[in-house]
C-alpha cells in the first residue's frame, strides 16, 4: 500500500518558484495500479519521484505498508521499490543480462539465483533468453529496451513499483501487446503500482484506479468507470474527451450485460416452426439456429421463412460473428457496425451458445450509470447549495 | 574510374620514388652513418620512454582522480572555473613550463618529468571531467532510484560509460608527451632529444633524423598501444570501435 499525505514539492527557479505538486493526498492499496493521469508538466513525474526520493518533498509524508518513509534510509527504500524511468535508461555499458541483475547483485543474491532469475524475467517479458541476454542495449529496438526496463525493475521482486510512462516509446500495436502483457503479468504479481501516462486510453485499460492532475493538483482519483461516468469538473471533462462514453465500452465485458434468454432452433425444425418462433420471440430479423451441442451453426432470416417452405437445416445462412463472456463491449459494438446487426449471439468457452447481447441492453447499461452519476452529481450540488 | 586510375598512377609513382630513394642512399652511404647512431638510438629511446612513462603516469594518476572529483555534484559550484583555469594553463607552451620548472627544481630528471607531467595532466583531466559530465542525466536517474550508492554508482555507471572519452584523452596528452620529451634534453634530462638538437647545433643532418625519426615512430606505437588498450577495455556497448 502506498499512502501520500500533504505531499508537496515546490521548485525554486530563477524565474521564481514552480509549485510542481501541491498537497497531494491518496492512497493506492496493496496490489492495485493507480495510474497518474493529466497532461505534460502537471507534476506526474514529480509526484512519483517524491516516492523513491529522486526529489526531495518540500513538505509532506509518504508512507509505504503504514511506513513512514521519511526517515528510511533512501538505498534501500530504493532497492525495494522497482523504478522504471521515462527515458528507459539501461545501461549501455552492461549487457542485458547486467542490466537486468543489478538490483539482485546490490541486494547480494549468488550468482546461480540471479542468472537464474534473469531467464525467468525473460520468459516473463517473452523475449529469448539466449538470444538477447548477452547483447548491449543498443542492439535493441526501442520497444525490446523498453521491456528490459521494466524487467530491470522486477528483478528483485518489489511488492511496490513506480512506472513513468514506461511504454512510451512503443508503436500503438504493440503497445497493446506489452500493456496486455504487463496485466497478465500483474494478475500473478500483484505489485503495487504508480504508473504514470498521459494516455486515457491507457489509463482506462491499465488503472484499477486514476488519478487525474492539474497543474500540481490532484484533480479527481477515481475508478476509471466513476471518473468516466462522473467527471468531477469541466477539466476533467474535456481532458477525458466527448468520446468518454465510448471509452467506457472498454471497460465493461460481455458477462455483466449479457440476456441469457435466446430464441433458437434446429436443423431439424420446419421453416414454419421457425417463423412462429421468430414471432413468439418478437425478433425483426431472424432466428439462431443451434446444433445438438447448442453451437450456433447458422441464421434463419424472416424473410426466407415466411417465403419458403422446407426444413432449417437447407436454408439458413452464415452467422456473421459470435462474442465471448470475457470480451469487451468495444469488440461488441464494433462487431455489430461492422455487421451491420443490432445483436450477437454469445458463446461460452466450448463454443455453446448462452446468451444474446443487443444493442439495446448496453445503450442501457452505459445509460443507466450516467444517469445514476448525474442524480449523485445533482443531489450534491443541491446539498452543498443548502449549506 | 578517372579517380581510380589517378589513384594508381600516384602509387605507382610514390614506390618509383622509395626506390630511387633506397638506391641513393646506398649509393651514397648514408644508411651506414644512420646505422654508426644505432648505440645511441637504442639507449636514449629507453630514457626517452622513462621520462614519458614517469610524467605520463604520474598524469594519469593525478588527473583521474582529479576530474572525478571536478565532476562531483558538490563541485559543480568550483569545477567550472576550476576547469577554465586549467585550459588557460594548456595554452602555455610546454618549453615554457619546463623552463619554470628548470628555475625552482634546477636541472636533471626530476624537473622534466615534472614540466612533462603539467603538460600531460591537462588534457587527461579536462577528458575525465568532460567524460564523467557527459554521461545521459537518464543514467544517473536509473542508478540512482535502483538504489545505487554513489560510490556504486560512478564505479559500474558513471566511469564505464565515460571510459571511451577518458581514453581518448591519455591517447591525445601521451602522444604529445612522447613528441614533447625531446625539449627534456634542453634542461639535461636526456631522450632523443639529445640527437636532435646536436644535430641540428652541428648541421648534422643524419643525427638529427635518427633522434627525430623515433621520436615520431614512438608516438606512433604509444598511440597505437593506447588505442588496442581501450579497445579491449572500454566495455563493448559503449564502444564506438566494436558496434
Ligand atoms: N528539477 C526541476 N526544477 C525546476 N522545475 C521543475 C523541475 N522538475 C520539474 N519541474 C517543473 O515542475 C512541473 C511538473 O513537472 P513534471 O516533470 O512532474 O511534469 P509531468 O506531469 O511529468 O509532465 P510530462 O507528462 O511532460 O512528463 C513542470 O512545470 C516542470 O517544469
Ligand atoms: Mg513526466
Amino acid at each position: 500500500m502506498i499512502k501520500l499525505d500533504n505531499l508537496t514539492k515546490v521548485f525554486d527557479t530563477p524565474k521564481g518558484a514552480v509549485v510542481a505538486a501541491d498537497h497531494i493526498s491518496m492512497e493506492v492499496p496493496r496490489g492495485e495500479i493507480c495510474i497518474l493521469l493529466g497532461p505534460s508538466g502537471c507534476g506526474k513525474t514529480t509526484t512519483l519521484k517524491m516516492i523513491n526520493r529522486i526529489v526531495q518533498p518540500t513538505s509532506g509524508k509518504v508512507f509505504i505498508d503504514g511506513e513512514d518513509t521519511t526517515d528510511m534510509d533512501t538505498q534501500s527504500l530504493r532497492r525495494n521499490i522497482g523504478y522504471v524511468i521515462q527515458q528507459i535508461g539501461l545501461f549501455p555499458n552492461m549487457t542485458i543480462e547486467e542490466n537486468i541483475t543489478v538490483v539482485p547483485k546490490l541486494l547480494g543474491w549468488d550468482k546461480a539465483r540471479y542468472r537464474e532469475r534473469a531467464r525467468e524475467l525473460m520468459a516473463m517479458i517473452a523475449l529469448e533468453p539466449d538470444a538477447f541476454l548477452k547483447r548491449y542495449p543498443n542492439e535493441l529496438s526501442g520497444g525490446q529496451q523498453q521491456r528490459i526496463g521494466v524487467a530491470r525493475a522486477l528483478a528483485a521482486d518489489p511488492p511496490v513499483m513506480l512506472m513513468d510512462e514506461p511504454f512510451g516509446a512503443i508503436d500503438p500495436i504493440n503497445r497493446a501487446v506489452i500493456q496486455d502483457e504487463f496485466l497478465k503479468m500483474q494478475q500473478e504479481l500483484k505489485k503495487t503500482i504508480m504508473f504514470v501516462s498521459h494516455d486515457i486510453d491507457e489509463a482506462i485499460k491499465m488503472g484499477d484506479r486514476i488519478a487525474v492532475f492539474r497543474e500540481g493538483k490532484l484533480v479527481q482519483y477515481s475508478e476509471p468507470d466513476d471518473l468516466l461516468a462522473a467527471p468531477r469538473n469541466a477539466f476533467v471533462e474535456s481532458f477525458l474527451g466527448e468520446d468518454r462514453a465510448l471509452k467506457r465500452l472498454n471497460l465493461v465485458k460481455v458477462n455483466e450485460i449479457v440476456s441469457d434468454e435466446i430464441g433458437t432452433v434446429s436443423p431439424g425444425d420446419t421453416l414454419e416452426q421457425a417463423l412462429a418462433r421468430i414471432d413468439d420471440f418478437g425478433y425483426q430479423n431472424s432466428i439462431l439456429m443451434v446444433n445438438d451441442q447448442r453451437q450456433p451453426v447458422g441464421l434463419i432470416t424472416r424473410a426466407v421463412a415466411r417465403t419458403t417452405r422446407g426444413y432449417c437445416r437447407d436454408h439458413f445462412q452464415n452467422v456473421p460473428a459470435t462474442v465471448g463472456l470475457d470480451d469487451d463491449l468495444r469488440k461488441v459494438a464494433s462487431l455489430m457496425f461492422a455487421q451491420d446487426t443490432t445483436w450477437l449471439p454469445c458463446v461460452d468457452d466450448e463454443g455453446r451458445v448462452c446468451g444474446q447481447i443487443t444493442q439495446r441492453a448496453m445503450t442501457h447499461h452505459l445509460g443507466a450509470r450516467f444517469r445514476a452519476a448525474e442524480r449523485t452529481a445533482q443531489a450534491a450540488a443541491e446539498t452543498t447549495s443548502k449549506e | 574510374m578517372p579517380i581510380q586510375s589517378l589513384r594508381g598512377a600516384l602509387l605507382a609513382l610514390l614506390l618509383v620514388a622509395v626506390f630511387l630513394a633506397g638506391v641513393w642512399s646506398q649509393s651514397s652511404g648514408v644508411i651506414d652513418d644512420f646505422l654508426w647512431y644505432l648505440p645511441d638510438v637504442r639507449f636514449l629511446a629507453v630514457q626517452h620512454l622513462w621520462l614519458t612513462a614517469m610524467s605520463g603516469g604520474l598524469a594519469i594518476a593525478v588527473a583521474i582522480p582529479l576530474g572525478i572529483l571536478l565532476s562531483r555534484p558538490s563541485m559543480s559550484r568550483w569545477a567550472e572555473s576550476l576547469m577554465q583555469v586549467l585550459n588557460v594553463g594548456t595554452t602555455i607552451p610546454t618549453l615554457a613550463v619546463l623552463a619554470l620548472s628548470m628555475s625552482f627544481l634546477g636541472i636533471g630528471t626530476v624537473p622534466a618529468v615534472f614540466g612533462l607531467f603539467v603538460a600531460t595532466l591537462l588534457p587527461i583531466t579536462r577528458n575525465t571531467y568532460a567524460g564523467l559530465k557527459g554521461v545521459n542525466p537518464a543514467l544517473m536517474e536509473a542508478a540512482a532510484g535502483i538504489g545505487m550508492s554513489p560510490a556504486q554508482r560512478l564505479l559500474k555507471v558513471e566511469l564505464p560509460n565515460a571510459l571511451y572519452v577518458i581514453f581518448a584523452g591519455m591517447r591525445t596528452a601521451l602522444t604529445i608527451n612522447v613528441g614533447t620529451v625531446p625539449l627534456a634534453f634542453l634542461i639535461g634530462a636526456g631522450g632523443l632529444g639529445e640527437l636532435i638538437f646536436t644535430g641540428i647545433d652541428l648541421y648534422d643532418p643524419v643525427m638529427m633524423l635518427s633522434g627525430a625519426i623515433p621520436t615520431a615512430l614512438l608516438a606512433i606505437v604509444v598511440d597505437a598501444l593506447i588505442a588496442t588498450v581501450a579497445f579491449l577495455v572500454v566495455p563493448r556497448g559503449v564502444n564506438p570501435n566494436r558496434a
